[in-house]
């Protein structure tokens, strides 16, 4: 009975036009968001949809050629490559920020001196952005300036930190930097949610005997498990939406093994004139969003419903 | 007796174990905050120091090492004489362009969700929620996905190459974050509220300005943040909508660093990373603490 | 003068009826009280009076004005919320003209009114002061301020004492009763408290599963419960519900029933019964009916009929006793005085006054 349909009254015969203007206000102001929502969301991804399945090069045209530009993609040696970065970029990231993320939040949970300090410190990457956070690295990473630089200054002349330089570790030179730029976002997250668990249950558990291990393990992070899987996918997003990092750190090098969905679709839409094989590769990047997202609504919406049903 | 000063010295023992376990236990928490405080601020000190350093003095001793020359030639360079990509007059028209792009991108997408977020929460009609569902699919899209469209609009309005374009993007595709926002945070203002007010004789206007609006900066703050150091670190539609004089700052930056000489000038590169990354730092450390606390009551639930 | 009339009013959300044709009426000046468990309706039947809900079908009038499609603002009701809907950012003062303010009433007029209902209620020293500085029972107060400096045709309340702790809310249950003696106007009161109801109420409606299942006078709704519904949500502890036959004693109808030994005891009945009562029936017997037998009280008042129970558990209150006794193999509550209290597994001779007893019938659970 919580479903309030505020403005639903029975429609009299002969209302003064102000009153049923009052009642229609909700609608007007809410329209044209609503349109431009529907327009961004669905005519959008329907336009990207037919550009991918269109004989489109320099612009768009609308000659049908059916999945030619899927299948010209994937015979890509390099969009399989970006293909694979996404997914071992993504996997790396969620689970290094989440992890990083919860240790910060339960060392700062110890009720350490200077709180606000700490989260401040390990918050302050998340304004600043993923450009700034790139370039930045890049210059660490730089084997003649950067981190393997200072070391060999040390006097440890045969250090070796070239992990952005080498085609194979770039890629974790880009997960790295991803971790470290996201970790705060996380930890102020589960700050949060341990923050928000009713105190009554630790000293429950306290009184039981648990040891402060056991009672994360077996109190606390059960608890909050809703904000893991919230963190997971707003931290899934940025993995796949992440065009910006690897465009200031690597540009998608050394060679090509670094390129991402993102960089390429760039490149074939801006930098190539292949508009249909660059729409057939966003579509891609969507696709691997669903993958992920439309099971988390499903389960979202069955844990509504079930909270629904007992309230 | 015996067995009481036993008991008592027993006692005594277990209280100094457990003081020794506390003392370590700490040790361990403080030392392993240290370290990661280190990881974090390491490079942000990096940037700060090489922006004051001598140009040759970076070349000679490397990036990370104390400095040993001191100047603010760097950043005037960053800001107003340095050369990208054939135009010499640094970055102030960049940033004033993000400035222009992201302060009414940010405030109309923070009013309109309000707006939405009022409505959806508080004025719900049948179907309302099938309709926030599809705004929220929003959230979802990557911007890939509307680069081409947004060509095409961007085109025919004859906004390409223009920050009125940038805002208009931002503004479309904030909605939806804004929208979630603010509804989530609306729903937890009591219905009773309205009620009452309806009952008061408050129309839909009147219920916004004194009783909504006057409840919201803690959900205004968040939205205001978010949108704005999104919008202002955004690259993706910068780079692809926009060139040259009109880049805003993120697409000024890549294209400075990326234009490099033999001698890279770290020096004016450091300043120019900051004088990018400080507008957002500065909104988020006066209004982090607000930031985290509303964006948990808000936005993740 | 105003009056409200409701006929066969009904609500559906979706595919759930939620209120199944209600019939109620309030005189000028009356207090009617709605009561019943949660989500019996009673809160969305208040909403729908106040305009702030649809209505399915049938109509609502308010001093015979159809007010089915008229704006809250515009039905002259007031409402008092069971979370007081104070508006936090308003001081007591603004929370208060905030109606009048709405409706353009000149500002010194609006002073007028504030003073006026300040010191009625008085809250003046809490005029300046904001919700949250507010403790629960000045919330309550002021509440009731912003209702009446609206002068309304009627009162409408919900819930609004169920916020409160016991003994605040007995206190401003006492104050609204005042209120309403003072002011005069025509109210409508929900609540699940049926104590509340009955010490409130010139009329009281019970309310179940959507349906009107008693409206009248709270005596009657006591002490002739239309169903067993009725019978067992009014009162505490409930009204015990004994399974008996029919049967006669000296040519008398009377009702059987097992006692502790296994035996049958004959309680004689006092009503006159219809000629189509089932074999099978209920009796309803309320605790404070039940005492320890007392022949000299049988003496003097008839139908006190006389029956063995086993105490099973005693539960002093202090001012009586409530003692848990097994009869006829069920339950059942007795009141006693706490002077006279049996011990626990006694056998105690009880004396149960038939006059007062109450015959339902189990298939259709209605009032003989």
């Amino acid at each position: 009975m919580s479903n309030h349909d505020l403005i639903l009254s029975v429609p009299a015969p002969a209302r003064p036009w102000r009153e049923r203007l009052g009642s229609a206000m909700p609608l007007l102001v809410l329209g044209p968001s609503l349109v431009a929502s529907f327009v961004y969301v669905f005519v959008f991804t329907g336009w990207t949809l037919y550009i991918s399945i269109s004989n489109s090069s320099l612009l768009p045209t609308y000659g049908l050629v059916g999945l030619d530009n899927y299948a010209s993609l994937w015979a890509n040696r390099r969009w399989n490559i970006a293909y694979n970065n996404l997914f071992l970029f993504s996997g790396f990231y969620i689970v290094g920020s989440m992890a990083v993320g919860l240790l910060l939040a339960i060392l700062i949970d110890q009720r350490v001196r200077g709180e606000a300090a700490w989260r401040t410190i390990f918050l302050y990457p998340l304004a600043v952005s993923f450009i700034v956070t790139g370039t930045v690295w890049s210059w660490l990473y730089n084997p003649v300036d950067g981190i393997q630089a200072m070391v060999r200054g040390f006097g440890w002349t045969s250090f070796s930190f070239a992990l952005a330089s080498d085609r194979h570790y770039a890629i974790y030179a880009v997960i790295i930097t991803g971790v470290w730029q996201a970790s705060g976002f996380a930890m102020a997250l589960f700050l949060a949610g341990l923050r928000s668990v009713d105190q009554d249950l630790v000293k429950a558990a306290q009184i039981d005997g648990a040891s402060t291990f056991r009672i994360y393990r077996k109190v606390l992070l059960p608890t909050i498990a809703p904000i893991f899987l919230a963190v997971a996918v707003i931290q899934i997003q940025f993995a796949i939406k992440t065009f910006d990092l690897v465009a200031a750190l690597t540009k998608g090098g050394p060679g090509i093994s670094t390129t991402f969905p993102a960089i390429y679709v760039y490149d074939l839409m801006f930098q190539r004139g292949q508009i249909g094989e660059g729409a057939a590769a966003a579509i891609m990047m969507l696709a691997a969003l669903a993958v992920v997202l439309v099971p988390y609504s499903f389960w979202v919406v069955w844990r509504r419903r079930k909270e629904a049903g007992h309230g | 007796m015996a067995d009481a000063t036993l008991d008592q010295s027993l006692d005594h023992r277990a209280a100094t174990v457990a003081a020794r376990r506390h003392f370590l236990t700490r040790l361990v928490i403080y030392g392993l905050l240290v370290v990661f405080a280190a990881i974090y601020l390491i490079p942000l000190l990096v940037v700060v120091l090489n922006s004051f350093r001598d140009q040759q003095e970076i070349a000679r001793n490397g990036l990370i090492s104390l400095p040993r020359s001191f100047r603010l030639d760097a950043w005037g360079q960053a800001w107003s004489t340095y050369c990208i990509g054939g135009t010499c007059e640094g970055m102030q028209r960049n940033f004033y362009n993000s400035l222009k792009m992201t302060i009414p991108a940010t405030i109309i997408s923070t009013a309109v969700g309000a707006m939405n977020g009022y409505i959806l929460s508080k004025w719900r009609f049948r179907g309302s929620e099938a309709l926030f569902t599809c705004m929220l699919l929003g959230v979802f899209i990557p911007g890939q996905i509307s680069l081409m469209p947004w060509a095409f609009i961007l085109g025919n309005l004859g906004l390409s190459n223009s920050v009125y374009g940038l805002v208009l993007i931002h503004v479309i595709q904030g909605i939806s974050f804004t929208t979630l926002f603010c509804r989530n945070y609306y729903v937890s203002i009591p219905d009773d509220l309205i009620k009452a007010a309806r009952i008061d004789g408050a129309g839909f206007w009147r219920i916004f300005r004194k009783i909504i609006l006057p409840l919201s900066s803690p959900i205004l703050i968040v939205t205001v943040i978010w949108q704005f150091t999104g919008i202002w670190n955004e690259y993706l539609f910068g780079v692809v909508f926009t060139s040259g004089q009109q880049q805003p700052i993120t697409a000024a930056l890549v294209a400075l660093t990326a234009s490099g000489t033999n001698v890279r000038a770290y020096d004016v590169m450091s300043a120019a990373v900051l004088i990018g990354a400080l507008p957002p730092l500065l909104i988020y450390l006066f209004g982090g603490k607000y930031f985290v606390r509303g964006l948990t009551q808000g936005a993740i639930k | 003068m105003s009056t409200l009339t409701i006929r066969s009013l009904r609500k559906n959300f979706g595919a759930v009826e939620v209120l199944k044709g209600i019939d109620l009426e309030a005189q000028n000046g009356e207090f009617i009280a709605l009561v019943g468990p949660s989500g019996c309706g009673k809160s969305t039947l208040l909403a729908m009076i106040a305009g702030l809900e649809s209505v399915t079908s049938g109509e609502i009038r308010i001093d015979g004005r159809l007010v089915n499609s008229v704006a809250p603002k515009d039905r002259d009701i007031a409402m008092v919320f069971q979370s007081y809907a104070l508006y936090p950012t308003m001081t007591v003062r603004e929370n208060i003209t905030f109606g009048m303010e709405s409706r353009r009433v000149p500002k010194p007029q609006q002073d007028e009114a504030v003073k006026r209902v300040a010191a009625f209620l008085q809250i003046e020293p809490l005029l300046g002061r904001k919700p949250g500085q507010l403790s629960g029972g000045q919330r309550q107060r002021v509440a009731m301020g912003r209702a009446l400096v609206r002068d309304p045709k009627l009162f409408l309340f919900d819930e609004p004492l169920s916020n409160l702790d016991a003994k605040l809310r007995v206190d401003m249950r006492t104050e609204i009763k005042k209120l309403h003696h003072r002011v005069g106007k025509t109210t409508v009161y929900v609540t699940h408290d049926q104590v509340e109801a009955m010490t409130l109420a010139s009329r009281i409606a019970v309310m179940h599963q959507g349906e009107v299942q008693q409206f009248d006078e709270p005596a009657t709704i006591y002490n002739r419960p239309a169903n067993m519904f009725v019978a067992g949500f009014m009162g505490s502890p409930a009204m015990n519900f004994l399974p008996a036959e029919l049967s006669e004693e000296g040519g008398r109808p009377a009702v059987a029933l097992q006692t502790a030994d296994g035996k049958t005891a004959s309680l004689p009945i006092v009503q006159a019964l219809p000629s189509d009562t089932p074999r099978q029936l209920i009796l309803g017997i309320r605790p404070e009916h039940i005492y320890r037998f007392d022949p000299d009280l049988a003496r003097r008042k008839p139908g006190i009929a006389q029956i063995d129970a086993v105490v099973e558990l005693v539960e002093p209150t202090g001012a009586e006793t409530m003692a848990v006794l097994r009869l006829s193999g069920k339950e059942i509550t007795g009141r006693f005085d706490p002077d006279g209290t049996p011990g626990m597994g006694e056998t105690v001779t009880l004396g149960i006054d038939m006059a007062r007893a109450c015959l339902f019938d189990p298939t259709t659970q209605r009032l003989i």
